[in-house]
């Protein structure tokens, strides 16, 4: 870099650059949550749906499954699983309680977790939920 | 070393390489879990290997970022730490938090853990990366609070260098980014939403500063060139890191739920980023070539240089690679992000780390640089774990590009699993890849208890002439 281009330059460049971008970030970010309730599928998160993301999160789905494409690649996607199972939820908790204890022989298998009826409706009214984000049509097809 | 509480890195170095240790252990455990789904099931889960994977990760380079500043920063000010007593302290509370967290992954099932850490008072567990419980998420933070405030009394009290700046800035937003940690609403949009505010604001930004700001003191220190030219390229690094990556958080905006703007502000800014980490390379060769002095230690110059590369390719042509939201559409969620996030990690954070150690650890030890001998051990270390991430990475993508293909692209798309056993030849080959990386750490770690004739030629005054 040449002399005429000095240190001090150089660090206005950041430090202005960075402020004005922090402020365009904080701009879009409000822009943005004001125009989540026409897509984040709000008027459906009831407690039971909270208790289902609490579940969710306490049994460390995502350490195997993704959810909108966030979180560990070994198990299918989980925002569409609803769409996938014939938007069936008693498909969905009858899938979960037959996992066998002890896996399958050779295979991948999602642990037994023994839940009970009510954590087993909260589980699968929060998939629901969440496939009826609106999240630009991700992911590409039903497989996710 | 020329402040005896420099060391007080070097408790923290080793646990950092430890952990590592554990890091790779637990990697290759998953690898196996990939192809032979039934392996440790269910004692380890896959979930419970992952988390200890990755959250290893995390915690040895937070104790390699402390470790790189408690070395770094007495020298930058010229003074001696402010309590090298309180950095002590800190070490064996972040040790054994973190120690207990692990032991807590694995004795007991995550829901237990979960109870018995009374999660329901403030959830801010099971979100991906962030699986701590929360009262490990405060220790992080009282311990974050207490290096700062030992390293920012130091930095007021001595020299202020640009440097030491960039460093404490760096530092500083590690810690405020953390709190959004705590922010966990029932929306799970909004919850996506900020924690990238913690992960993408960390790796893409100011994680990003505290790598230029390591890089830029062991260049000045092993090369001699004029501190004015090395701080005025780690300002424009830093500039277009913040510049490019601020806005290019978009990328992960794409498919959770938020606006559709999204898709062109991120496109556009994340195909910049790969330019800070473009002129970090450039930065480490062009500096090693107009080096005014020939520093004994040529390891940590591999180091140097080999992070720039490493990051550019990870961080910067991987990223790049599956970043427009029009080819993400297809690859989110893959094997590709898989790929892009280990050489990305690897190159970056990883190996910046092990730079600083490799040029700090001799001088902690009383010596200028290693011998001959034990450096050129731990260039085959270097040489070994590096070429190893660069299969891993190559036979990710190859599983990720048949990914996609199978699972999303074509007319007839098969379901997820379907599609994995197809692309099992590939996890095959990046856990061959990944047994040579633990070798390859075997022999960086060697390299620690090679002798050899000492290196005491420091040739400091040589070239006057440039």
């Amino acid at each position: 870099m040449s002399e005429t281009f000095t240190k001090t330059m150089a660090r206005n460049i950041f430090f202005g650059g960075s402020l004005f971008f922090i402020l365009v970030l904080l701009g879009l970010t409000f822009h943005t949550t004001k125009a989540l309730p026409e897509r984040d599928n709000r008027q459906n998160l009831t407690d039971q749906v909270a208790q289902g993301k609490l579940l969710w999160e306490e049994n460390n789905c995502l350490g195997c499954h993704t959810l909108m494409g966030e979180g560990a690649y070994f198990a299918p996607e989980l925002a569409n699983v609803y769409d996938r199972f014939g938007k069936n939820t008693a498909a969905i908790k009858a899938f979960i309680k037959s996992r066998p204890a002890n896996g399958i022989p050779g295979r991948r298998s999602m642990p037994q977790f023994n839940f009970s009826d009510e954590e087993l409706d909260a589980l699968a009214e929060f998939l629901k939920y969440v496939s009826e984000i609106n999240d630009a049509d991700w992911p590409p097809n039903i497989q996710g | 070393m020329k402040f005896q509480s420099q060391s007080v890195a070097m408790p923290y170095f080793i646990a950092a390489i430890g952990l590592f240790v554990g890091q790779i252990l637990f990697g290759l455990i998953m690898g196996l879990q990939y192809v032979m789904g039934d392996f440790l099931f269910p004692e380890i889960p896959f979930n419970v290997a992952r988390m200890v994977h990755t959250n290893l990760l995390i915690v040895w380079v937070l104790f390699g970022f402390m470790g790189a500043s408690y070395y770094l920063i007495p020298e930058e000010s010229q003074t001696e730490l402010f309590s090298p007593k309180l950095a002590i302290a800190m070490f064996w509370i972040f040790l054994v938090a973190g120690a207990l967290t692990i032991v807590g992954y694995l004795a007991v099932p995550y829901a237990t853990l979960a109870e018995l850490t009374g999660n329901k008072l403030l959830p801010t567990m099971g979100r991906e990366f962030l699986e701590q419980p929360t009262i490990t998420k405060i220790g992080i933070v009282i311990v974050a609070l207490a290096f700062i405030f030992n390293v920012g009394m130091t930095v007021l009290k001595g020299r202020k260098t640009a440097i030491s700046m960039v460093l404490m800035i760096g530092l500083v937003g590690l810690a405020v980014l953390f709190l959004f940690s705590f922010y966990n609403p029932h929306n799970i949009v909004l919850d996506k939403m900020f924690w990238w505010w913690v992960v993408h604001l960390w790796v893409e930004g100011v994680w990003e500063l505290i790598l230029g700001a390591i890089l830029a003191f062991v260049l000045i220190k092993i090369t001699g060139v004029d501190r004015e030219v090395i701080e005025k390229w780690l300002y424009m690094i830093v500039a277009m890191a913040l510049i490019t990556g601020i806005l290019g958080m978009g990328h992960h905006y794409f498919w959770i739920g938020t606006p559709e703007y999204w898709q062109l502000i991120g496109s556009v800014f994340s195909a910049l980023e790969p330019i800070p980490f473009f002129m970090m390379t450039l930065f480490a060769f062009n500096m090693i070539n107009q080096r005014r002095r020939e520093h004994p230690n040529k390891a940590a110059a591999l180091w140097a240089m080999g992070c720039g590369v490493m990051a550019f390719l990870g961080a910067g042509v991987w990223g790049f690679l599956h970043t427009l939201s029009p080819v993400n559409y297809y690859t989110h969620g893959s094997q590709v992000t898989a790929a892009h996030g280990h050489m990305a990690f690897y190159g970056a954070y990883a190996m910046v780390v092990m730079c600083m150690i490799s040029y700090s650890m001799p001088l902690m030890r009383g010596r200028i640089a290693n011998s001959r001998q034990a450096q050129v051990v731990e260039m085959w270390g270097f040489w070994l774990m590096t070429v190893s991430m660069v299969f891993i990475t190559l036979f990710l993508t190859g599983a990720g590009i048949l990914q996609v293909w199978l699972q999303r692209f074509s007319d007839a798309p098969q379901s997820f699993m379907a599609v994995q056993d197809q692309i099992a030849i590939f996890y095959w080959l990046r856990e061959l890849a990944g047994v040579f990386f633990l070798i390859g750490l075997g022999v960086y770690i060697w390299s620690f208890f090679v002798e050899g004739e000492e290196v005491t030629v420091d040739n400091t005054a040589a070239p006057a002439a440039a």
